[in-house]
């Protein structure tokens, strides 16, 4: 093994979508030192990675931020901050400025006016959208990019950050790396719950199976609050390749309906988490499987949706070509996913405030990564990137760096060498994987109990990861590749701990699938119009019930400050 | 769903290696690209855009009713064409322009 040591101002962790924005935000005004430590490599690492079929957040003509926030708002049955919505919001329109100037194809009427999908949602051709990011990060001068550079922790001493400790994958370097400010873009957490085809084709998820979970874990263990971690998310995708269906659904007009033909959407409601519920239904009252109607849809249809999912979901176009029928002659089966932890879609994540400051001083967090803020998507990670680092700026210019303390690198090597060491162990990590992925499904509601829990269940789901933890402790890597995938686990295992204890913490059902407690079958409003949020205090996970910020509130502040 | 490499075709340029967003593909001790955990890939197809000489596919999971089809890409004349070949030697090919956007 090698050992570095690094130092820089501003550390970002992931070059995802909202860490790459936020070098370029902070390139524009300021030349202090970037460092980008990215587990893959940015070209083609995280959500972007395959490509995307839209812009989900824009406010289209006729349409104001003040809309985008309600539709958000509705849509999470009122659990988010205004202030982070608004915030983001405001900035939709200039990101996708951005993006289009960096080369992204958006689709354009005669006036030269972007054409919509929807309210909310533009069209583009997304394949590059990653590699497009990639290529502006690469040209600013002086950023510093380190692909294959895994962080797996975070200096933090009297709540204030210090830096992080990583591993090099593909050079077997072990990284100290101090820095004046830390930002956390490191996307949300895919792998927790067994998925969909937990077979050969296990990764073949929706969300990147190589987004872990890691900045939610190192918040959650260095005492961060969090928010929100009951509202998991719940994909509706088409069966088997688990492609989008909004392109079909919202983009193609293709109805929901069961297997006697009839549209069953209207009688759940068009929310995500009901557009889930409904077909979960359809399926426990005899009525399964459930489709989208594409029979019959017209030739020209057809082959735009053959080529559109080939720039986001390749797979989807394959099955349609190798099934030897045409679209319109076949309906597309769909189903749910397992869930995701993913504050992107949902409100959860790191509890910030309004400049995406966390609780830890020095620490920001953009993207799926940050809570409060749902239905951010692409363009609201790139918003969020650039909020987090205008405000990583100031903090840096305020504040003077703190040293990581000698005692915790021995500590960090120490664990990363014994995990190399000598092979004791009885247990591989995929055998962990597993056995997590299993207890989540069967106890804290996945996919087994269509998405159902009580709390004697999560109890068993606790006691379960418990176990796991601590059998993780006597792991084996035989290199660098398996030492991350031993982080990996751990890390899954960290927020899963927090997500039971989340869903045992909100007593009603406010989000059907994605939070469906079996003691508090229905909504609350008298008592749980409330955040959820939970903080590490002496191992053990504390709850912290909040009241909701007033609709309309622009600024949230941290009370420590 | 996952990969093949056809190490026939390859020529060892790393290209695949470097763009995996799982670091899942490594060169052997003759320099080909091998997929070091098939289990392991997403599916998101990065690699196989990146190849020069086309010496990578992919297929779907049998688990996910895969049918044997082998999918590679190639650029032609700025277009990007999907070349999808059924195990009874069918060949599909379906060109995209990357200059036109989706219409859904
Ligand atoms: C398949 C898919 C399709 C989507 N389609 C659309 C769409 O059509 N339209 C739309 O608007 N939105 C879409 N979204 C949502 C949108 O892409 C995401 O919300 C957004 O890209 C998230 O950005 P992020 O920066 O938070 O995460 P990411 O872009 O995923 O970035 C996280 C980065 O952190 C890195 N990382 C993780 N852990 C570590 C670690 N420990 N050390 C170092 N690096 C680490 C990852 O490799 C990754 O590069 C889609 C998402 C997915 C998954
Ligand atoms: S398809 Fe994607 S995940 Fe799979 S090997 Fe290729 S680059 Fe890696
Ligand atoms: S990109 Fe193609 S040629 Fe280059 S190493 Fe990979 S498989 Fe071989």
């Amino acid at each position: 093994m090698k050992y570095e040591k690094l130092t820089t101002d501003l550390l970002i962790i992931g070059g995802g979508t909202a860490g790459c924005q936020a070098a370029i935000t902070v390139r524009e005004s300021s030349d202090i030192k970037i460092l980008i430590c990215e587990k893959a490599h940015i070209k083609r690492s995280g959500c972007l990675a395959a490509g995307v079929n839209a812009l989900n957040a824009y406010i289209t003509e006729g349409h104001t931020p003040k809309d985008y926030v309600e539709y958000a708002r509705k849509d999470a049955d009122g659990i988010v901050r205004d202030d982070l919505l608004y915030s983001m919001s405001e900035r939709l329109n200039k990101v996708t400025k951005q993006l289009e100037d960096m080369g992204l194809v958006i689709l354009k009427d005669e006036n030269g006016k972007y054409v919509a999908r929807g309210n909310r949602n533009i069209k583009i051709n997304g394949e590059n959208i990653k590699p497009l990011l990639a290529a502006a990060v690469e040209k600013l001068p002086d950023v510093t990019v380190l692909n294959r550079v895994n962080v797996i922790d975070i200096s933090v001493t009297d709540n204030k950050i210090n830096g992080a400790f990583a591993i090099g994958i593909e050079n077997d370097t072990f990284y100290t790396i101090e820095a004046k400010a830390v930002m956390i873009a490191t996307g949300g957490a895919a792998g927790l719950y067994r998925p969909n085809n937990p077979g050969f084709s296990r990764h073949k998820m929706w969300y990147p199976p190589f987004n872990t979970g890691a900045g939610y874990a190192m918040g959650i263990k260095h005492g961060a609050e969090m928010t929100s971690l009951e509202m998991r998310f719940i994909a509706l995708r088409c069966k088997d390749t688990i492609a989008p269906t909004g392109t079909l659904a919202q983009g193609a007009g293709a109805k929901q309906i069961n297997s006697l033909g009839e549209v069953y959407e209207t009688k759940y409601g068009l929310t995500t988490s009901e557009r889930v519920y409904g077909t979960v239904n359809e399926n426990l009252e005899g009525r399964g499987p459930c489709y989208l109607k594409t029979e019959g849809i017209s030739p020209e249809k057809e082959k735009s949706l053959i080529n559109a999912y080939l720039n986001m979901a390749p797979s989807q176009t394959v099955k349609w070509i190798e099934s030897g029928k045409k679209i319109s002659e076949q309906n597309v089966e769909i189903e749910g996913t397992e869930p995701y932890i993913v504050g992107g879609h949902t409100a959860c994540g790191f509890w910030v405030d309004t400049d995406r400051a966390t609780t830890i001083s020095g620490l920001f967090a953009a993207g799926d990564v940050a809570g409060g803020c749902p239905q951010k998507y692409v363009t609201g990670a790139l918003a969020e990137g650039e909020i987090a680092a205008l405000s990583a700026l100031r903090y840096i210019s305020e504040n003077a760096p703190t040293p990581i303390p000698e005692a915790e690198i021995k500590a960090h090597i120490t664990e990363t060498e014994s995990f190399l060491g000598e092979d004791k162990s009885v247990y591989s990590t995929e055998q962990l994987e597993e056995a997590m992925q299993t207890a989540m499904d069967a106890y804290a509601g996945g996919i087994k109990t269509n998405y159902r829990f009580n709390e004697k269940q999560l109890d068993i789901a606790d006691m379960k990861i418990r176990r796991i933890e601590k059998l993780s402790d006597s792991l084996h890597a035989d290199d660098f590749q398996e030492l991350m995938y031993i982080y990996e686990l751990r890390e899954r295992l960290t927020v899963c701990r927090s997500v039971i204890a989340h869903l045992k913490a909100r007593h009603e059902t406010r989000w059907h699938c994605f939070a469906e407690n079996l003691d508090y079958p229905e909504k609350d409003d008298k008592n749980w119009r409330k955040y959820v949020n939970s903080r590490l205090e002496n191992g053990e996970i504390k709850i912290i019930l909040r009241e909701l910020t007033e609709e309309g509130q622009r600024v949230y502040e941290h009370s420590h400050k | 769903m996952s990969i093949a490499i056809n190490k026939r075709k390859c020529i060892g340029c790393g290209k695949c290696r470097n763009v995996c967003p799982g670091t899942l593909i490594k060169l052997d001790v003759s320099g080909k690209a091998y997929i070091k955990y098939p289990k392991d890939c997403w599916g998101c197809t990065s690699c196989i855009k990146e190849c020069p000489v086309y010496a990578i596919s992919f297929f779907l999971g049998a688990d996910m009713g895969g049918n044997g089809s082998m999918v590679h890409t190639e650029k032609r004349d700025g277009l990007l064409r999907w070349v999808i070949e059924s195990p009874d030697g069918k060949v599909t090919n379906i060109d995209i322009d990357p200059k036109e956007s989706n219409k859904y």
